[in-house]
């Protein structure tokens, strides 16, 4: 079923659209996921077929069609500024994979230059 | 039939959700009694079906004790208290693990429990357990559980359809009269279609979505699989309804379900306008399938709605803005999936950096169906292809929500087949991922639109002697008129039968 149509516009000009082995593992890192060659040796063929297939999309006409990205008319919901009990400390940690003085413990965010930096 | 005393089967597995509500409510069985006898049943088949991912036995035999000792005490009941159901493990439960079916979760204890949960435990209904799903609810036959498959009870060489395939398994074998799923392109309908089971994906905002663990924000919605309509009426009854905590919840009184449900059954539908979508039939649609929906929009015609065919132009092109808004919404919502406030992690050393961390855990935690998703989504939304392929998307669900209000305008109900074909064999899809997205071809625009929509058995295909399920769609907040139809078909289908569609399904191998 895939489509040889590309969208009708904005994105890639080629006839159909592709997405190299460089562009998955491009996106993959984006999304912090790390794959290996094997991975991606199965990944970038399948990707490829369903990008064709809903690039179908693009054959659609609707210039001046808005979008909808919601089923319903989203409007701000507010609550009564007053105080309310939540989560006790302990249970919000109980799930963490590493705790230290009551807080989440994670690993360093900035590498050694940065580090030295600040 | 099941043999009875007192009005109550022998077998306590085997009564709907309503015969045991009412068999509590007289004294004749306790919770205790109805709880047992599905742990047994759980005990018995779960190694050839499968459902379950998590059976807390303990715990609902204790919610079993305080329902009969409220009952014993004279309190006021809810209509379904006491009744046994399982919940899809997509819904945080406090105290019970939640794994959405993935690596990365396992082990994990949610500290709180969703709405619908609350509402459950409220209503005195038992939680049995948390049932299998594709992970993180991504996927159509529940192959994509990162804890093996659950299996058909029809045919334990198939899938019982997804990403819900464990709720609608459990109430197809009897592990549970009742069960909650969560449906975002048809991972309610779709496997109730194929397990001979009903399903209803209510509303966009009728039942709340707060403690749910979100794959697409603006397609999730939780709702109630049955053996039988009225089952389901009863169970939607009780989640749905506005909260506070989910602000796309809607404030408005829950549509009629369970008097619609009680309408049906009288089998009159005089007065009702269906239409037939145009477009939801032809190529693809196995000849069976094809030929039992075609006796359903008969019968409808014989118990007086007027039918007529529609067209919904933009139908053909659901399947493809589905599967770039919905890899959209997931990739931005499984970012939260970072290994570091709850969860798996994998490669903390105290050298790497969190970015590796990060990027090793959801390698470790993710299945390939997820990566694939999360891989698209990125994609679909990056600088320079963001208005070819999401913005483009957002386009057709315009288009779509359109054709939905067009056909509205002069019916009063669209149906279809739920499914393009009846349950396929493990394993014969999981590896080729368009194939696999064909079978929520039939279910996905009602998501898209936000009405609601109900699957009901219609029989079996002749060709492979599995259910097929007719799908009816309506307005939004018009739940009532899914049900009303529903139960309307399945009364006649019943009664020409002569018994319900599941004691046709073949004896289950019992431990």
């Amino acid at each position: 079923m895939p489509s040889q149509t590309g969208p009708s516009q904005g994105g890639p000009s080629r006839t159909r659209p592709t997405l190299s082995r460089a562009e998955v593992a491009h996106l993959a890192r984006l999304a912090r996921i790390t794959l290996t060659d094997a991975e991606l040796d199965r990944l970038v063929p399948q990707l490829d077929v369903i990008l064709a297939a809903v690039a179908r999309v693009g054959e659609v006409a609707a210039a001046d069609i808005p979008p909808t990205s919601h089923a319903l008319p989203l409007t701000n919901v507010l609550r009564p500024d007053v105080v309310r009990p939540s989560l006790p400390a302990a249970a919000a940690l109980g799930g963490a994979p590493a705790v230290e003085d009551g807080r989440f413990r994670v690993p360093r965010i900035l590498d050694d230059a940065e580090a030295a930096d600040g | 039939m099941a043999e009875r005393v007192a009005g109550v089967p022998v077998d306590l597995t085997r009564s709907t959700a309503a015969a045991t509500a009412a068999a509590l409510a007289s004294g004749h069985v306790s919770a205790v009694e109805v709880t047992e006898a599905h742990l047994d049943r759980i005990s018995a088949v779960e190694g050839a079906v499968h459902a379950f991912l998590h059976v807390a036995a303990d715990r609902a035999l204790a919610a079993a004790r305080r329902v009969d000792a409220r009952r014993a005490a004279g309190d006021a009941l809810g209509p379904l208290a006491g009744v046994p159901i399982a919940v899809k493990d997509v819904l945080v439960t406090e105290g019970m693990p939640t794994t959405c079916g993935s690596r990365i979760l396992e082990g994990w204890i949610p500290p709180y429990d969703a709405t619908v949960v609350h509402r459950l435990r409220e209503a005195g209904l038992v939680v049995l357990g948390k049932t299998n799903m594709d992970e993180f609810a991504m996927g159509s036959s529940t192959e994509h559980s990162a804890y093996g498959p659950t299996r058909n009870p029809w045919d334990l060489e198939r899938v019982p359809g997804g990403s819900g395939g464990g709720s609608a398994a459990a109430v197809a074998a009897y592990e549970a009269p009742l069960a909650v799923g969560t449906d975002t392109g048809g991972s309610i309908r779709q496997p109730a279609a194929v397990t001979g089971t009903v399903g209803a994906k209510p509303t966009y905002g009728g039942v709340s979505r707060y403690g749910l663990v979100a794959l697409a924000s603006s397609l999730d919605q939780a709702g109630p699989c049955g053996r039988t309509v009225a089952d389901a009426a009863l169970l939607h009854a009780v989640i749905a309804g506005h909260d506070p905590l989910d602000s796309t919840s809607i404030d408005a009184p829950v549509p009629p379900v369970v008097a619609a449900a009680a309408r049906g059954c009288e089998g009159d539908l005089a007065g009702l306008r269906v239409g037939v979508v145009r477009e939801l039939s032809g190529e693809g649609y196995q000849p069976g399938v094809e030929q039992r929906f075609t006796e359903a929009v008969a019968l409808l015609t014989e118990l007086g709605a007027s039918v007529t065919e529609v067209s919904c132009p933009h139908f053909e092109y659901g399947l493809a803005a589905y599967y770039l808004i919905l890899p959209s919404e997931c990739s931005s919502n499984l970012a939260r999936f970072d290994g570091m406030r709850y969860g798996l992690r994998v490669g903390d050393d105290e050298v790497n950096g969190a970015e590796e961390v990060m990027a090793r855990t959801r390698e470790a935690g993710f299945g390939e169906e997820v990566i694939r998703r999360i891989i698209l989504g990125t994609y679909a939304l990056s600088a320079g292809y963001y208005e070819a392929y999401y913005g483009q998307a957002q386009k057709v669900r315009t288009l779509i929500a359109r054709d939905f209000a067009a056909a509205f305008r002069t019916v009063d109900v669209l149906v279809s087949p739920s499914t393009p074909v009846t349950a396929f064999p493990l394993g014969e899809r999981v590896d080729d991922p368009l194939a696999m997205y064909l079978n929520d071809l039939c279910t996905i625009p009602s998501n898209l639109d936000g009405g609601p929509a109900l699957s009901v058995p219609v029989g079996l295909a002749p060709e492979s002697g599995l259910p097929v399920g007719l799908q009816i769609m309506a307005p939004a907040m018009a739940d009532d008129r899914c049900y009303l139809v529903g139960a309307a078909v399945e009364a006649a289908l019943d009664d020409r039968r002569g018994h319900p569609i599941l004691a046709d399904a073949p004896a289950l191998p019992v431990a």
